[in-house]
């Protein structure tokens, strides 16, 4: 990580990960001061340390319950969690706002760890619906198949699938990674927002559908493009962002990444310049 | 939502009722207003099976009007003679419930249009099915309930479909709930996720050539459908292939036959379902808890994709 003390604000920010992109056109965000992080509480957080392990069972709890000791467990400092028999439960690991190595040894069903902010998750087998939406930052690395849906309205952090996902990929996203190994569905990238999405397999109709900005990258046949999604010149910047992020993920070791296709939004559907409608108005 | 779930066994058979049972109890919270099992049960198939009412549940939560056990009873001996005018002998009777019937039927005749058409003709009276193997048994409340009320635990069979029903489109009612029959086609039934968005010009259209609709639930269109499909001579595979384009709106849904198993997904994806398939095994569901509960090991799961149709046989 860089000196945070000898770089200027936004690049303190970049530079802790919280904002990878810069960022134009109309956009409401702020960006975290560095300098004030001793005034900032982060509510839910707990400090934990990465090298006390313990097991979690849920087979008999409910997705509330095992939330609920997770969130207990962090607070005894448990920095690593393995949990057993998830057995597709629905919300399990939501709302973990801080670092944590979390193993999930099973499948999850639906919405699993959505909204979080910060921990690094693999799930050794599928997930449902919704997985990830909303994570705002961390790592989840899914190492079977995943459902529609996948990583809807992402803020950031990366998200790894190493099999295939169903439609709706990276719906409305609006920063970090999607990597899918296999096959994605339909209406893949639809009105996303910002971030990339990274598909080495097949994918569906309707690819980058209302797409608002974003990139999307393609290694194998594409159904059908959406709406004002079209082709762009594969740069040599790209490629090598492309094998340094498969190589993080761990997976696609020796795909060729030249061939990829490169997708973004045309920019003919939506407004694209900076005003907001009250300025627009006085400029005219 | 409505939930739906489907099992195929290769090769053998099992407590399939037991089994479904477990499904759509996982599936509950998507809608308990109802529960329907198409069960395909081992059967000498030499005689038809015929599961109709005679009225409605009138329990709990139901839209239909409560009627005297009495005007059942006139129902069902107006069935009765109806059968003997066309030839068919009863050869074991059941009476599960007051408005709920079971019987088996020795009956010749292969085209069972006829046959329905007069049965139905009776106000009140609805076959659920007809076949030699399929039974649908449907009724208000939740998998459980249903089960233990007609006692389909123990039912053994090669495979069967399933649906748990929260009431959108239409009444909180046993002709409204699913599976459908695929009447007039013997041992053909539907369950369905989703919303039919041309269901009226496809009705219109349907009854125009003869096809028969018993309530005003969209999903009801899809046994039609397919019936009317195969009644021009395309295979069941190629009906739901069809009616990929033929239906409009978002839909996933499952058909079973005597000897298979199909699912099929609209193109837009726009309705969960979750896949397990194995050499002996096919199970499937609207969440990947369905299909936990009855197997509860770690195993390979996946959503079929957007257009997908896949048919599985025994």
């Amino acid at each position: 990580m860089a000196n945070i003390k000898s770089v200027s604000k936004k690049t303190k920010a970049q530079a802790m990960g919280m904002h990878t992109e810069v960022l134009t056109g109309r956009t409401q965000q702020k960006f975290f001061n560095p300098d004030e992080a001793e005034n900032f509480y982060y509510f839910g957080t707990h400090d934990v340390d990465f090298n006390k392990r313990t097991d979690l069972d849920v087979k008999d709890m409910s997705a509330a319950e095992a939330n609920k000791e997770i969130d207990n467990l962090m607070s005894q400092g448990y920095g690593t969690i393995v949990i057993k028999n998830p057995q597709g439960k629905h919300s399990l690991g939501v709302g973990i706002l801080n670092k944590l190595n979390l193993i999930f040894e099973g499948s999850l069903g639906y919405f699993g760890m959505g909204s979080c902010d910060g921990p690094i998750v693999r799930i050794n087998g599928r997930v449902g619906w919704s997985c990830a939406e909303n994570l705002m930052a961390g790592k989840v690395v899914i190492e079977k198949n995943a459902g529609s849906c996948f990583g809807a309205a992402i803020r950031g952090g990366d998200l790894i699938c190493k099999g295939s996902v169903g439609a709706r990929t990276g719906i409305d996203m609006k920063g970090g990674t999607i990597i899918i190994g296999g096959d994605a569905g339909a209406f893949t990238g639809f009105m996303m927002q910002r971030g990339r999405i990274i598909i080495l397999g097949d994918v569906g109709i309707n690819l980058g559908d209302s797409m608002y900005d974003g990139t999307i990258f393609v290694g194998g046949e594409i159904g059908s493009y959406g709406s004002d999604a079209v082709d762009a010149d594969l740069t040599k910047s790209d490629q090598d962002w492309l094998k340094r992020k498969l190589k993080v993920a761990e997976i696609g070791e020796n795909f060729d990444v030249s061939k990829m296709k490169k997708i973004v939004a045309g920019k003919k559907l939506w407004n694209y310049d900076n005003l907001e409608p009250t300025e627009k108005k006085g400029a005219i | 939502m409505c939930g739906i779930a489907g099992l195929i066994h290769r090769g053998k058979s099992s407590k399939v009722g037991h089994e479904l049972q477990g499904m759509l109890q996982a599936l509950k919270h998507r809608g308990e207003d109802s529960t329907g099992y198409a069960l395909y049960g081992d059967t000498d198939g030499k005689n038809f099976i015929m599961r109709f009412k005679v009225g409605e549940n009138v329990g709990e939560g139901s839209t239909s009007v409560a009627e005297d056990v009495s005007v059942y009873d006139k129902r069902k001996k107006i069935v009765d003679s109806y059968l003997n005018e066309m030839g068919a002998k009863i050869i074991k009777e059941e009476r599960i419930l007051p408005y709920s019937l079971r019987y088996e039927i020795e009956y010749n005749k292969k085209d069972l249009l006829e046959f329905s058409q007069k049965i139905e003709s009776i106000p009140g009276v609805e076959i659920l099915s007809m076949g030699k193997s399929l039974e649908v048994i449907k009724d208000l409340g939740n998998a459980k309930m249903v089960c233990d009320r007609y006692n389909l635990d123990k039912l053994v069979g090669t495979h069967a479909i399933g649906h748990a029903r929260m009431a959108t489109e239409s009444g909180v009612d046993i002709k409204s709930a699913h599976p459908f029959w695929g009447y007039p086609f013997s041992d053909v039934s539907v369950v369905h996720n989703g919303q039919l968005t041309n269901y009226w010009n496809n009705r219109r259209a349907l009854e125009n050539k003869g096809m028969r609709f018993m309530s005003e639930c969209d999903s009801e269109l899809i046994a039609v459908y397919l019936a009317e499909k195969m009644r021009e001579g395309a295979s069941l595979e190629e009906g739901m292939k069809e009616s990929l384009s033929g239906l409009d709106g978002v839909f996933t849904y499952f058909v079973a036959t005597k000897d298979s198993l199909g699912m099929a997904k609209d193109t837009m994806a726009a309705k969960p379902l979750v896949l397990y398939e194995s050499d002996d095994l096919v199970a499937m569901g609207s969440e990947e808890i369905a299909i936990r509960s009855i197997l509860p090991q770690e195993i390979d799961t996946y959503d079929p994709f957007d257009g997908e149709v896949k048919v599985w046989q025994i």
